[in-house]
């Protein structure tokens, strides 16, 4: 069991990574993109024990202790077998 | 008056913390972040400048879980002087002892140079006997760009939290926000470095304005 976790900047805090990626994309005749939004993935391998429903609350409890900050990001997973 | 300087893995400031506390008159000693004891038999606790864990995860994300930040926030509720500079600053609002975050400056560079601080209070100990109008000191950063939410800002405002602000704003800080302070106006956080100016070797000494208040008014 896998949970694919993405973490990303709250909407309105500032991300200069993304600000400046989206324009070197257009310099380089890239269309079509309003914006870029860049954050962080992270992949989090389960003991081979562990139910989906514990991995959900493992990887919800890491998210909200550590892995985000809530003043200024936001996370999401995926859970896979 | 006794310091303790929090020693991290990755801190860098701490000799820096030592001396310069030293210098003005306290007794200081180092303190393993792996520290488990109380920290009761301490005055003031100093946690310095660096990169803890090497920044990893996010600054400050992983030092906040070491085990002597029970002793500090044990501490911070008696009411006992902390001070957090840089990366130390990181870490106090990572622990929630200060409002609001510190992100990417807004040009994503590293910034390391010396900045003019407007002292905007003397409603606290840091800063009582600070007659100067503007401090000069270096910062030496990369996610110090201070943001927080309109009623945060507002409650800082209200409250005479803001102690420093930039001259010119280098990061993007909100409200210009260098230096802030709990309701309880016992938690210094800042960006700037006190301690790297604390002798005219250094180019400034204008960090010692705020020990020397330090020292002067501790009860």
């Amino acid at each position: 069991m896998k949970a694919k976790i993405y973490i990303k900047y709250k909407e309105g805090i500032l991300d200069p990574q993304g600000t400046v990626t989206n324009k070197a994309l257009k310099s380089i005749d890239i269309k079509g993109i309003e914006s870029i939004g860049i954050g962080k993935y992270i992949e989090m391998e389960f003991d081979k024990n562990i139910s989906k429903g514990d991995a959900k609350k493992i990887a919800e409890e890491s998210c909200k202790k550590m892995l985000a900050n809530p003043n200024t990001e936001t996370y999401s997973y995926i859970l896979e077998d | 008056m006794k310091f303790a300087v929090i020693v991290f893995p990755g801190s860098n400031c701490d000799h820096d913390a030592y001396y310069a506390l030293k210098n003005i008159g306290f007794d200081v000693e180092f303190v393993w972040h792996r520290n488990t004891s109380s920290l009761s038999n301490f005055d003031g606790i100093f946690i310095p400048g660096g990169f803890s864990y090497g920044d990893y995860l996010r600054t400050g994300a992983i030092a906040k879980f070491s085990p002597v930040m029970k002793s500090i926030k044990e501490e911070s509720k008696k009411g006992k002087i902390i001070i957090g500079v840089c990366n130390g600053f990181q870490i106090l609002v990572e622990s929630d002892l200060l409002p609001g975050s510190l992100i990417n400056n807004k040009n994503i560079k590293f910034l390391s140079k010396q900045v003019k601080l407007k002292v905007k209070t003397v409603n606290s100990i840091f800063t009582k006997n600070i007659e100067k109008e503007y401090l000069e000191m270096p910062i030496a950063h990369k996610q110090g760009n201070y943001i927080a939410d309109s009623d945060t800002l507002q409650t800082l405002k209200d409250n005479d939290q803001i102690l420093f602000e930039y001259d010119i704003n280098p990061n993007g800080s909100m409200l210009n926000i260098a230096g802030i302070t709990n309701k309880k106006r016992n938690i210094l956080g800042m960006m700037p470095h006190p301690e790297r100016a604390s002798n005219s070797l250094l180019g400034s000494e204008d960090g010692n304005y705020i020990f020397e208040s330090l020292i002067k008014n501790y009860v």
